[in-house]
């Protein structure tokens, strides 16, 4: 059955599209992930236009992680204070983000930014995790015990504050600006960030692990919130026909993803998600070296 | 439906090949399987038929044309293994559709002076460069490249012979109206062409338009953008809260 997508101006399928919400909504409940940084690509191998992806993809993960944020809540594994202090330098990140997508937009290069994006995290991402799970199959045969974390620079700069739910006395400029950055990319690629921001959060602040995802939840909403309102005003590519197809496809496939999950081991899983990962970052990576079917493109109406 | 709509419709036509006679002897009468197109939540592209009667004999040619805007053409380049887009040339007057019809070959009856001024024929249309161009050479190439663009979008078309007569002076054709449309009114020029020269000649608007919720959330996206964003982050958090609702009970 085909369905005419509003603000995408094009006929798609809705059993593709809500076969693709459910499926990354699977992997999203498997592996514990958001699952943006898989959907936007795969939005943009289905024909959506970048900017289209980007923006709705910001929308769906609202809705995500409202639904996340509250399971979090109940067991009292959010960081409130935290949160917000991240949300400070999230909200002027994603700010500027919006604004950099515009400018970059109009200059042609929105498609080569958002793929490159793309190829250099997903990269990065995906070999570190596929290193650590393999480690960690390795450690669970010696039983190595490794450190919490350390102490280094970081922990000297100005403006301390106590962050009692992370047992932390850290400056806030460290959080700010992992807000800031992780505003960014849900700006230009259309996620939440929690691939960048959790590690960050365990690695840099040195937080426990069992507030950290709570936590980087309760500040991606408000930024895809942020992303959402922004993109929709200064470039009109939120497709909420698009971005409700793909909740409903998600919440789906999440349920199943969480049952089957539990019964799988953690390395085993993250291990199966940095090869996913890799796989879409070397289509990605494939399609910007590869010589293109034509040279030549159009670039959209200017003032119809 | 739309078949028996056709057949009353061809019936009225052929009951008006009678008038024509009698009636102005330049005029093409000419008319729409549908009116206007609407753009509706279904919508995967339609098909448009056209169809007449000539006032006398001849060879018939249908241009359909969409909305005229400037459009981008780019142009990509090697930088460092990656393919990037480096060149770019704004074109004025371009047509966003361009379909024809006719019922052979238009060099086996049309002389180049009327394809030119009537701007028959994709290399016809007039669309110029925004800037002056020392390198005509080059912004042809540009040129070239949006007619292929556009082919690929199945948004420019003509196949001669697709236009077809029934008998001396009824003719039909069909055109396909793809997903990737832009809304606007369209033009349809019909030139009936005798020895070398238009015989008679017709210009048919046709509307097409977003209809129903697509034309509402296109508008209030584009009207309203600020509100439009805050009621997808509404909607959003109900589905959100709800989906949560959901995984509790289970």
């Amino acid at each position: 059955m085909q369905i005419y997508l509003p603000i995408a101006e094009m006929s798609v399928n809705i059993f593709l599209i809500l076969g693709l919400g459910g499926g990354v909504g699977f992997l999203s409940g498997l592996f514990g992930v958001g699952g943006g940084f898989l959907m936007t690509p795969l939005l943009f191998f289905i024909g959506i236009p970048s900017p289209v992806a980007v923006a709705t993809e910001a929308n769906q993960i609202v809705a995500s992680s409202i639904s996340g944020v509250l399971a979090h809540f109940r067991r009292g594994n959010v960081d409130i204070k935290m949160g917000i202090v991240l949300l400070v330098g999230g909200v002027l990140g994603s700010t500027f983000g919006v604004w950099l997508f515009t400018v970059l937009k109009g200059l042609g290069q929105i498609d080569l930014v958002i793929k490159l994006s793309y190829v250099i995290f997903l990269s990065i991402i995906g070999s570190l995790m596929l290193v650590e799970s393999v480690r960690a199959m390795q450690k669970r045969k010696k039983k190595v015990v490794s450190k919490a974390h350390y102490h280094n620079w970081l922990h000297g700069l100005p403006f301390k504050m106590r962050f009692r739910k992370s047992r932390l006395y850290i400056s806030a400029l460290l959080p700010v600006a992992i807000g800031f950055v992780v505003g960014i990319l849900a700006a230009i690629m259309g996620v939440g960030g929690g691939f960048v921001m959790v590690p960050a959060m365990i690695y840099l602040l040195g937080m426990p692990t069992s507030v950290v995802v709570g936590t980087s939840l309760l500040q991606i909403i408000f930024v895809t919130a942020n992303v959402t309102i922004l993109q929709a005003v200064n470039n009109q590519t939120v497709d909420v026909v698009l971005a409700l197809i793909l909740m409903i496809g998600g919440v789906i496939g999440a349920q199943f993803g969480a049952k089957f999950g539990s019964r799988m081991q953690g390395e085993h899983l993250r291990g199966l998600l940095a090869i996913i990962v890799l796989g879409v970052c070397s289509k990605l990576g494939y399609d910007l070296v590869a010589v293109p079917a034509d040279l030549f493109s159009l670039g959209g109406g200017v003032g119809h | 439906m739309k078949k028996i709509l056709c057949f009353i419709a061809l019936f009225l036509l052929i009951d008006a090949i009678a008038d024509a006679g009698a009636a102005r002897a330049s005029e093409i009468t000419v008319d729409l399987s549908e009116p206007i197109v609407k753009i509706t939540t279904g919508f995967s592209g339609t098909d448009l038929l056209i169809f007449g009667v000539a006032p006398g004999e001849g060879d018939v040619v249908i241009v359909v044309r969409g909305p005229i805007r400037d459009e981008i053409v780019r142009k990509k380049e090697q930088v460092m293994g990656v393919w990037v887009n480096r060149r770019q040339v704004v074109l004025e007057n371009v047509p966003s559709l361009y379909m024809m019809a006719s019922n052979r070959d238009l060099n086996e009856f049309l002389p180049g002076g009327i394809a030119y001024t009537h701007q028959i024929g994709v290399e016809n249309i007039r669309m110029t460069p925004a800037k002056a161009y020392a390198d005509v050479e080059d912004w042809e190439t540009f040129r070239h490249a949006l007619v292929r663009n556009k082919e690929n979008q199945n948004l420019y078309h003509w196949k001669p012979g697709n236009l077809v007569f029934l008998g001396n002076r009824l003719f039909r054709t069909k055109v396909h109206f793809p997903a990737n449309l832009t809304v606007g009114t369209f033009g349809i020029d019909t030139y009936l062409i005798k020895k070398g020269e238009i015989a008679a000649y017709k210009t048919t608007l046709l509307n097409v338009r977003k209809f129903g919720v697509e034309a509402g959330i296109y508008n209030f996206a584009h009207r309203h953008s600020f509100a439009y964003g805050v009621l997808a982050i509404l909607v959003a958090g109900l589905a959100g809260w709800m989906a949560n609702a959901a995984f509790r009970k289970s």
